[in-house]
């Protein structure tokens, strides 16, 4: 047990989870009290012992499916007193002897066809029959997955393929008919159970699909092949539909805590005046003795903000983390202003006004905005000239201008002059880039030409970085100009 | 009373109307095996300060709370020296010996026990609530930690105080912003998210006296969907429990898109919110 212990925890070292020498130990005197048997709570104990942040919940979720995926077989637990019973199939010796004593036809045996396998799914998530659906999973997978043992894939494929062949759709379709409802709220609550009952499904399938890997690879080459990078760490410019669900999710709360973590540094400088009021109050437990001088904190002076960014093609996913991320830290600064650009520049400060919900405020700037002049592809150079002719007056020693994009110019002129310019009746230009270090300046890049006219040019690859320099940007050093 | 199981304090916890689920009963009974502090996390509304309630009920334990907030230091978190009296006392015998006196003032007769001391010199155990630690400065966040992990405080007048009994200690936070990793290090983590649908609908059926199962069950899925939007403030427990029991009060027997657009204002709080939870889910 303790070399399996040890071996997961190295996993979820590698996935970037921090487990400490002390949350190990721990963990191991928390098994000691924990029925094995029983996985949700054995599952409950690793994960309050080893994980301390929930965002990294999810890696712990897959290295335990793969690390303990076979020890659902070793027990045989009586129905599960709570909900986790719908989600988690019972063991596979249960299954079995269900399987004998259901006998004809329903699904104990091999040899059911395709038609067959479907009706019998669909019967299955009608009744929401766990068990069954488990067993209808597996055969699913034995029949329709085709899996080829030593090949080093995570199984996504095969999942594809199973649930492409089971048709869920005219699953789902059937599952609806049987639950047609008038009002609209409860037609749309009918789809969403079926929705979940789906969602069930494929689980299921997938875990199948796992342990079949597992069993087949070993558990350290299977969860080597998992491992995804943690949400922070994940690409912004390369973002699946996946990860940008997850990036989605943890902006918010990120940015809440960015806000938080700024308001106090703020509250902590303080400009040395003394407050009389609050002295005097607080000298009052001494018997009048001021021994402690409380001191009035400065009021703070928010930057303002003007972010450009390019919303080709290749950029638009990083434009519009970088967006979201901004427009949630909007209170932090005194004016932001936003402007796309292609090859030609627009502002869409106004898209997001105050009340606009974010997705569809970024579907105008993609349809509405006029940032293509010509042929659609990037030209910094020209859009850099448009931002100033047009809005160069409006900057001030109090803004910072912050230029989003990779400075792939398509070989035209950078015109890199023009940031001179800004900068010399700015606070600030900052440039952002999403691609690696190591690819600036290649092919197309002219980010070197760029930087030499910017206050600092950053690599923001993942949320991280970004959460770093908006901290930077938020919450600026008194700073003397030359 | 201790208990041999998680599946016992899950019971014991549905004794005094708390539902916990799997993970809630497992960290809690490991809590009570380790002697380990439970750091809660999780959403506001999810029931992470009744789930301290619930385990001082059944327990028959004192509740200690120390409800944190920005600037709350030693003074207000674990003891103050009672100056006035100190003064009186020094006043009151002017002529007196230096060092007599100065063991006399400093004697807890004079100390102003706070709740971190308070728990830890109870000679019943207690459980003790540290609500919204994330509040609290990082700095003073230190000042827990001797308490947390050997259950001490050290006053340098009257040397170290250890714990007569080991309270039960649950710390709670909205993740407004990472706590320390000394912290975390010394707590078993526990998230409290959403409640799954059939869960809350147990809980709405535990908390709302004579409501019907169905009407519950409804409940539940509704508020499930509505948190699926992407809303400002999803709706917490105690707002579907507000909800189920207005809906009562209304005598409503089903729920459907009229009763919903007539109450969404029990669960929603932002006009923004509200609007869009009209907009999606009852004129669809």
């Amino acid at each position: 047990m303790l070399d399996v212990l040890t071996a997961f925890v190295q996993e979820l070292r590698e996935a970037g989870v921090p487990v400490s020498m002390v949350e190990t130990i721990d963990a191991t005197e928390a098994l000691r009290h924990v029925d094995l048997s029983d996985r949700a709570g054995f599952k409950a104990a690793l994960g309050a012992t080893l994980v301390k942040n929930e965002r990294h919940y999810r890696a712990f979720e897959t290295a335990f499916e793969v690390f303990f995926a076979l020890h659902r077989d070793l027990s045989d637990r009586a129905a599960d007193t709570t909900d986790q019973a719908v989600k988690d199939p019972r063991t596979g010796q249960s299954r079995q002897q269900r399987g004998q004593g259901r006998g004809e036809g329903q699904g104990g045996g091999s040899g059911m066809d395709l038609d067959e396998l479907r009706a019998a799914l669909m019967d299955a998530l009608r009744q929401q029959d766990a068990d069954r659906m488990a067993d209808l999973a597996s055969m699913a997978v034995d029949q329709l997955a085709g899996i080829e043992p030593g090949r080093p894939v995570g199984g996504t494929y095969y999942l594809y393929r199973t649930m492409r062949q089971l048709d869920l759709d005219a699953i789902r379709d059937g599952l609806l008919e049987d639950l047609e409802e008038v009002d609209d709220l409860r037609q749309r609550l009918a789809q969403e159970e079926v929705q979940d009952r789906l969602d069930s499904l494929r689980a299921e399938l997938e875990a199948e699909i796992r342990r079949r890997l597992v069993a087949d690879r070993g558990r350290e080459a299977v969860a080597r092949t998992l491992r995804r990078p943690l949400v922070e760490d994940l690409d912004l410019m390369h973002a699946t539909r996946a990860d940008m669900d997850a990036i989605e999710d943890v902006i918010r709360p990120l940015t809440r805590k960015l806000a938080t973590r700024l308001a106090q540094r703020r509250k902590r400088r303080r400009d040395g005046r003394l407050d009389y009021r609050k002295t005097m109050r607080h000298s009052l437990a001494a018997g009048g003795v001021p021994i402690e001088p409380v001191f009035k904190s400065p009021k703070v002076a928010k930057p303002e903000l003007f972010l450009l960014c390019d919303i080709s093609g290749s950029m638009a996913t990083f434009a519009r983390f970088t967006l979201q991320f901004v427009y949630a830290m909007n209170s932090h600064f005194s004016k932001l202003r936003s402007f796309a650009f292609i090859d030609s520049l627009d502002e869409v400060t106004d898209y997001f006004g105050v009340g606009t919900d974010f997705p569809s405020a970024l579907q105008r700037v993609s349809t509405e905005a006029e940032v293509v002049h010509m042929d659609g592809h990037s030209d910094y150079g020209r859009s850099l000239e448009l931002f100033w002719s047009r809005y160069g007056d409006a900057l001030t020693p109090r803004s910072t201008v912050i230029i989003a994009g990779d400075a792939r110019n398509n070989y035209r002129t950078p015109h890199a002059d023009v940031l001179d310019a800004m900068q010399a009746v700015s606070r600030g230009v900052y440039w952002l880039n999403p691609e690696p270090r190591s690819y600036w300046d290649t092919g197309d890049s002219v980010m070197g030409a760029y930087a030499r006219h910017c206050d600092a040019v950053r690599e923001v690859r993942n949320l991280r970085q970004l959460e770093e320099f908006v901290e930077e940007i938020a919450l600026p050093r008194p700073r003397v100009r030359a | 009373m201790s208990f041999s199981s998680p599946g016992e304090v899950s019971s014991a916890l549905r004794d005094v109307r708390y539902l916990a689920d799997d993970r809630i009963s497992q960290v809690v009974f490991l809590a009570e095996r380790l002697g380990k502090p439970v750091l809660v996390e999780g959403p506001a509304g999810v029931g992470k300060t009744e789930l301290a309630k619930a385990l001082a009920a059944i327990h028959g334990r004192r509740l200690i709370r120390l409800q944190c907030y920005e600037g709350l230091d030693e003074s207000k978190a674990i003891y103050e020296w009672n100056y006035k009296k100190q003064l009186l006392r020094i006043q009151a015998e002017e002529d007196a010996d230096w060092s007599d006196l100065e063991g006399d003032i400093f004697s807890s007769d004079f100390l102003l026990t706070r709740p971190l001391l308070e728990a830890i010199t109870s000679p019943e155990p207690v459980v003790l609530l540290v609500d919204e630690v994330d509040r609290v400065e990082i700095e003073t966040e230190a000042l827990l930690l001797e308490v947390l992990s050997d259950f001490q405080v050290s006053i340098p007048e009257l040397g170290t105080m250890t714990a007569e009994s080991m309270p039960l200690v649950l710390l709670t936070s909205n993740n407004t912003r990472e706590l320390s990793e000394a912290l975390k290090r010394r707590c078993l983590f526990l998230h409290i998210g959403y409640p799954t649908i059939e869960r809350e609908r147990e809980i709405i059926l535990a908390r709302v006296d004579g409501l019907d199962a169905v009407l519950a069950e409804q409940v539940a899925r509704v508020v499930a969907s509505i948190r699926a939007l992407d809303l400002k403030k999803p709706p917490s427990v105690s707002e579907t429990i507000d909800w189920a029991r207005t809906l009562l009060a209304l005598g409503v027997e089903e729920v459907d898109s009229g009763v919903l657009g007539e109450t969404l204002h029990v669960l929603l709080k932002y006009q923004a919110d509200i609007e869009k939870a009209e907009k999606d889910l009852v004129s669809s």
